[in-house]
């Protein structure tokens, strides 16, 4: 998928997502993060779910996940948009319930497969950088 | 603990024809139904004060995913009513939880539920979606699908796919256990007049199915079709003296107790919201697993029965595989009858209202064909939704 892609659907930004689509120019994804108790937080929520502290703020993480879940879509859904293609959820290491949905476009079909490691690189679309991932 | 739902029943249900290609007009259906079910009853459209969907669709929307508005319904059938919502809460069952709140707490007395799909119509899945998904592509998403649709995954089919993966992974279920589901339902559709896919289903055919997202082929994905169900649920003590023997409504759930606002973030993925409503559903009656007759759960996706089944006790946690292996199990014959009706993989998705509609009639003895005989139904649980919706719902003879 890398190459001339095209169009991904791309998310409204806003003051509550802006840290995690717009947040990584220095290379680092940034995920909300509860001062008081260090629960990672995702997406956005307005107090923390664990000790309701107001204190959140985004924090860069490692970068770092694991596949716990994927598919091989063949479905021509997206016009354009050449199939096979694999979507997956990884796992964040800093705390499992922080998963992402993505693409592994430099991961060949084959060899993707459920507990392998993977780390975090970006795909620029003007404001927003879209997190993929790559084997680790 | 006084549960309100024991003292409310369905006492009504109707269902519109149901169609593969566009042939009526999507809202003429869902009338259709709203009037089958009130005649059904032994009610007249004055009697209903109360009326439920979810979702509703737009004042003026007629075909697509929701094709009947309750203003729209309320309109053409004239009905005054004191209590109406649209609200969510326990997806394809949330009318239903409504419509018990509502009438406990004094607001009516008969509540007419409704769902109308004119998909077909409208289309919002495949290949005559493909404009559609296109012009998406210029407009920011929102909303829980913020954080899927960029990654080209439009479709809860990608979604789900995920679930399947890693639970399928980490317990050894296998697609040849899984095919037990839409070749077991094929079966039960040759017996409905109605279903859109009558014709008997093969391993082979299963195993050699056009693949859609791994491992759901085409088989694994419901049937988008136009139809509509209504069903009534009504006050006990004054549905008594109606035309059908009340259906009790033993007990419901829909309870969220994790992140309801992404398909994702649960601490149990792949467990999902149907886990929480399960078990809510379970601490409110004195009821167990076994005693149930026969089962109508939700099947947009085979995967997503397969997590119910286990959500509902009704099998081990990563034991649906084993549980339904070979289809005995779930036959019409079998210990845990499954979507007698077809199941929206074969009936249509009629989107969960439908199997409701079908456990009323597995309880009243009135299926036909597919009537339940090796034993007498006096329990049967409906299951609806999935990812972070989910409601569920026991129901019994009197």
């Amino acid at each position: 998928m890398e190459g001339n892609l095209p169009p991904r659907q791309l998310p409204y930004v806003n003051e509550m997502n802006e840290h995690f689509w717009s947040g990584s120019s220095d290379g680092r994804l940034r995920i909300l993060r509860c001062a008081a108790c260090g629960t990672w937080i995702h997406p956005y929520a307005g107090r923390c779910p664990k000790c309701r502290s107001a204190d959140i703020a985004p924090q860069p993480v490692s970068g770092h996940a694991k596949v716990v879940g994927f598919t091989v879509n063949h479905q021509p859904w997206v016009p354009g948009v050449p199939t096979p293609y694999v979507v997956a959820i990884v796992e964040l290491e800093e705390q499992s319930n922080i998963r992402l949905m993505t693409n592994l476009p430099r991961i060949a079909i084959e060899d993707v497969q459920v507990g392998m490691k993977v780390k975090v690189y970006f795909e620029q679309h003007g404001d927003i950088r879209l997190p993929l991932f790559e084997a680790a | 603990m006084r549960y309100a739902e024991k003292e409310m029943c369905v006492s009504g249900i109707g269902q519109s024809a149901i169609y593969r290609k566009p042939t009526e007009w999507p809202f003429k259906l869902a009338l259709d139904a709203c009037e089958e079910a009130i005649a059904d009853a032994g009610l007249r459209p004055e009697d209903i004060d109360g009326a439920s969907c979810w979702p509703s669709g737009e004042v003026g929307q007629s075909t697509g995913f929701a094709s009947a508005s309750i203003a729209d319904v309320a309109a053409s059938l004239g009905l005054k009513l004191n209590w109406h919502s649209a609200g969510d809460m326990a997806a394809q069952l949330s009318p239903i939880v409504n419509a018990v709140g509502a009438i406990a707490a004094g607001m009516c007395n008969h509540v007419l539920c409704w769902r109308a799909m004119g998909e077909r119509w409208t289309p919002s899945y495949g290949v005559a979606a493909q404009k559609m998904m296109a012009g998406r592509a210029a407009i920011p998403v929102e909303g829980f699908r913020e954080f899927l649709a960029p990654y080209y995954a439009p479709s809860a089919a990608i979604w789900f796919a995920c679930h399947a993966s890693t639970h399928m992974t980490r317990y050894g279920i296998t697609r040849e256990q899984m095919a037990a589901i839409p070749i077991t339902l094929r079966r039960h559709a040759g017996l409905n007049p109605k279903a859109i896919y009558r014709e008997p289903l093969t391993m082979d055919e299963y195993m050699n199915g056009r693949m859609v997202c791994t491992p759901f082929t085409i088989y694994d994905c419901d049937v988008p079709c136009d139809g509509a169900t209504a069903v009534i649920v009504s006050r006990l003590d004054v549905a008594r003296d109606l035309r059908q023997k009340p259906v009790i409504i033993e007990a419901l759930g829909c309870g969220e107790y994790d992140r309801m606002d992404t398909w994702l973030g649960r601490s149990d993925y792949p467990h999902m919201a149907m886990h929480d409503a399960a078990k809510m559903m379970w601490s409110r009656t004195d009821l167990k697993p076994k005693d149930i007759d026969t089962g109508h759960i939700y099947d947009g996706f085979t995967f997503l029965t397969m997590s119910w089944l286990e959500a509902l006790g009704i099998c081990g946690e990563g034991e649906s595989g084993a549980f339904i292996e070979g289809g005995q199990r779930i036959a019409l014959d079998g210990d845990l009858p499954l979507n007698t009706n077809g199941g929206q993989l074969s009936e249509g998705r009629m989107h969960g209202l439908s199997h409701l509609y079908e456990a009323v009639l597995q309880l009243r003895g009135q299926a036909g064909a597919r009537q339940v005989t090796h034993k007498t139904p006096k329990v049967s649980v409906v299951g609806n939704g999935g990812g972070s919706l989910g409601g569920a719902a026991l129901l019994r003879t009197e």
